[in-house]
């Protein structure tokens, strides 16, 4: 079997060297660098030692897929084709994964709905695919714009979920996410989600790796299932397939399989711990008010504690990195002290709210909100409209709002 | 896949499964004239199944894999159905991930393989039932053929769902009264090998599975043509003999009724130039051999 150790040091055919993932992310020099998200990706992926990359245009990840198609024709991503639809694409992942090669995918919104029946067999078939969403609305009418509800029906597929809140995050979590999807106690895929155009489009200083440095290559048969490409012996897999039977056996299989997935999740826990520095980042805990949530309600949440701090009002934060593992622990520890947490979100149905709700003891101090939808920015100023009224002091009224 | 791999220590032998002994011992991996002749003299690359008594499906399957001009290299992809209930008794790797995404899951698979093993062979070959191919999987199925995705699909064409429990497909026969079909189908038999033809596959087959010197000959056609050229396609008759109430031993009788020249599954077959050529290639290739072989053998004498 290969050993992807015994490669380090050595170079691939564009001349990068495969180097040491915790080597090249932690301790290698960076560059700083001014990029729009997309063009982050696929800085990222030059760097990963992909096998292949598959891409469909939905807007506001058709940038990036069409970035890592110039990458291709450079010669840094194995092979790479435009599928005919999310539903297609996704599958088509699954079938490289499960011939052995290191997948990435980018998607966005309705694609992400209309390719849902996959995620779950991904996870079942424990493929280590990564898949960028770059989370736009869902609804009727159509909407282009920022909203984060599809990642609300990513959380029970089996998947690992983070949340990056910068470009920043994006480009190191691609690097490191597949650290975490490929260990062999894991082997789970990973959706890498982003809030579409505010990090997509947005251009930020991200610092760089090497670009003439690179991920080791996948290594497909340290994993826990078979790789799928007659270079290890077919084994009779059973005497009569469970699908068809209804007894004691069959569900069995299934209700072990599906707890194995699930445990996998946990056990990416102590990986996730490590790569990206704790599940989630907290400042002033011991405040009276902090606020909690993901993706870019985080940095909103930011302008709102240095508005509130200009005020005298001090608050806390918490920055959720991964939704899946969810650091439930942490959120309990990081809130202890909390008389209100609030909960920013771009969605409209406080999934994650909801979440925190489920996680903490005394769950009526969680404010659900503010949220906005289907595109709408999120000005500080509402959180610490919010906050404000919360605390039972007098705040600005909002235009439009009322109050 | 070496043939070395799938060797037993000698330590370990008598606890290897017997079905397993028998691989290594008289399974045909590696032989190059392999074909149906096999079946009763080898170890077979399917261990029994759990289709109905006398399906012709089942008969497909033994011809098919004894066939394969590569089992060894072969990497199969199914999709949901009667067939989903064999290929985890079939002795090369196999994929079934979702109802009607077999081409796309082949399209992923064939494009890693040719990464990971450049100048290796590796054969992807697709089986699903009509419903996969042709109605929930349509799209798939064209849009590999559109990329001259270079992998085989087989269509086993029983012309309803039949592990569902015979409902309409878009392969029955027009007027036909099934499940969700209650006053017979309203529109013709979707022509699917033409439409593959349209869509650019270099070789497209569609007769049934009554003869397995046949089977073999098409599939060994497909396989080599797609491995070279692109997509090919095959569509075979094997009739679901409880769902048009036939007798278990019936089945055989109704693929030789169905294939007359003037019925629905006369024999049809499509070839693009460059496949016309490869064949010729390699049945020059064939006689060489044998006549190398022939003369080697009387100087012997």
């Amino acid at each position: 079997m290969a050993d992807s150790h015994s490669v380090i040091g050595t170079k691939n055919k564009k001349g990068q060297t495969f180097t040491d993932t915790w080597t090249m992310m932690n301790d290698a020099p960076r560059t700083p660098s001014f990029f729009t998200g997309s063009e982050v990706i696929k800085e990222a992926l030059r760097r990963a030692s992909c096998d292949v990359m598959i891409a469909y245009p939905i807007t506001p990840q058709s940038e990036a897929a069409a970035l890592i198609g110039e990458l291709f024709a450079e010669g840094y991503i194995g092979d790479y084709f435009r599928g005919e639809s999310e539903f297609a694409v996704m599958s088509q992942c699954a079938g490289a994964a499960f011939g052995g090669a290191r997948v990435f995918t980018t998607t966005a919104g309705p694609g992400t709905m209309r390719a849902m029946e996959n995620f779950p067999m991904w996870s079942g078939a424990r493929l280590p695919i990564q898949m960028i969403v770059t989370c736009r609305g869902i609804n009727s009418p159509l909407s282009i714009q920022p909203d984060t509800l599809e990642i609300a029906y990513l959380l029970n597929t089996g998947m690992l979920v983070w949340h990056a809140e910068t470009a920043q995050d994006f480009f190191d979590w691609i690097l490191k996410g597949y650290m975490v999807s490929e260990e062999p106690d894991v082997h789970l895929p990973l959706a890498l989600c982003c809030d579409g155009f505010f990090v997509t489009h947005t251009k930020d200083v991200v610092n760089l790796t090497p670009a003439d440095m690179c991920l080791p290559p996948y290594d497909p048969y340290r994993s826990p299932v078979p790789c799928m490409d007659m270079e290890c012996p077919p084994v009779r897999m059973m005497r009569d397939p469970f699908v068809m039977k209804s007894n004691y056996i069959s569900y069995a299989t299934h209700a072990s399989w599906q707890q194995e997935v699930w445990a996998a999740v946990e056990r990416s826990r102590k990986h996730t711990i490590k790569w990206i520095n704790g599940l989630i980042e907290t400042e002033n805990t011991d405040a009276e008010v902090i606020i909690v949530s993901s993706g870019t309600a985080v940095s909103q949440g930011r302008e709102a504690i240095r508005l509130l701090e200009d005020e005298g009002i001090r608050c806390g934060l918490v920055k959720i990195k991964s939704l899946r593992p969810w650091p439930g622990e942490e959120i309990r520890e990081a809130t202890k002290n909390a008389k209100h947490i609030i909960v920013p979100e771009f969605n409209v149905t406080g999934w994650l709210a909801k979440e925190i709700k489920a996680t903490i003891p005394n769950s009526d101090r969680v404010n659900a909100g503010p949220r906005v939808c289907g595109g709408m920015t999120m000005p500080p100023e509402i959180i610490v409209s919010e906050i404000k009224n919360l605390l039972g002091m007098r705040s600005m009224s909002m235009a439009g709002r009322g109050g | 896949m070496s043939k070395e791999r799938i060797k037993i220590s000698d330590d370990l032998y008598d606890i290897m499964p017997s079905d397993y002994q028998d691989l290594v011992k008289s399974a045909t991996y590696g032989k190059e004239d392999r074909g149906w002749k096999d079946i009763g003299n080898s170890k077979e690359l399917i261990e029994q199944h759990s289709l109905c008594a006398g399906c012709p499906e089942s008969m497909a399957f033994r011809y098919i894999l004894a066939s394969l001009p590569n089992p060894e290299d072969t990497v199969m992809v199914g999709s949901t159905g009667c067939t989903s209930l064999v290929f985890p008794m079939v002795a090369v790797h196999n994929i079934h991930s979702l109802f009607g995404n077999q081409n796309a899951i082949a399209s992923g698979l064939k494009r890693a393989l040719s990464v990971r093993f450049p100048g290796r062979t590796k054969d992807v070959v697709v089986l699903a039932g009509d419903g996969a191919t042709v109605d929930i999987g349509l799209d798939m199925t064209l849009q590999a053929w559109f990329r001259q995705e270079k992998f085989t699909t087989i269509c086993f064409d029983n012309e309803l769902y039949a592990n569902t429990g015979g409902q309409e497909s878009g392969l029955m026969q027009k007027g036909f009264v099934a499940k969700m079909a209650p006053v017979g189908k309203l529109f013709d038999k979707v022509r699917l090998p033409e439409i593959a033809r349209e869509s650019g596959c270099h070789y497209v087959v569609q007769c049934t599975v009554s003869k397995p010197s046949l089977v073999e000959k098409v599939v060994r056609n497909a396989v080599m043509i797609s491995r070279e050229i692109g997509p090919t396609y095959l569509q075979l008759y094997t009739p679901c003999i409880l769902e048009i109430g036939k007798n278990s031993m019936e089945g055989l009788q109704e693929m030789r009724d169905s294939e007359k020249p003037t019925e629905r599954f006369a024999y049809k077959e499509y070839m693009s130039e460059p496949a016309k050529q490869l064949l010729a290639e390699i049945a020059a290739k064939d006689k060489e051999k044998k006549a190398a072989a022939k003369q080697l053998a009387s100087q012997g004498a």
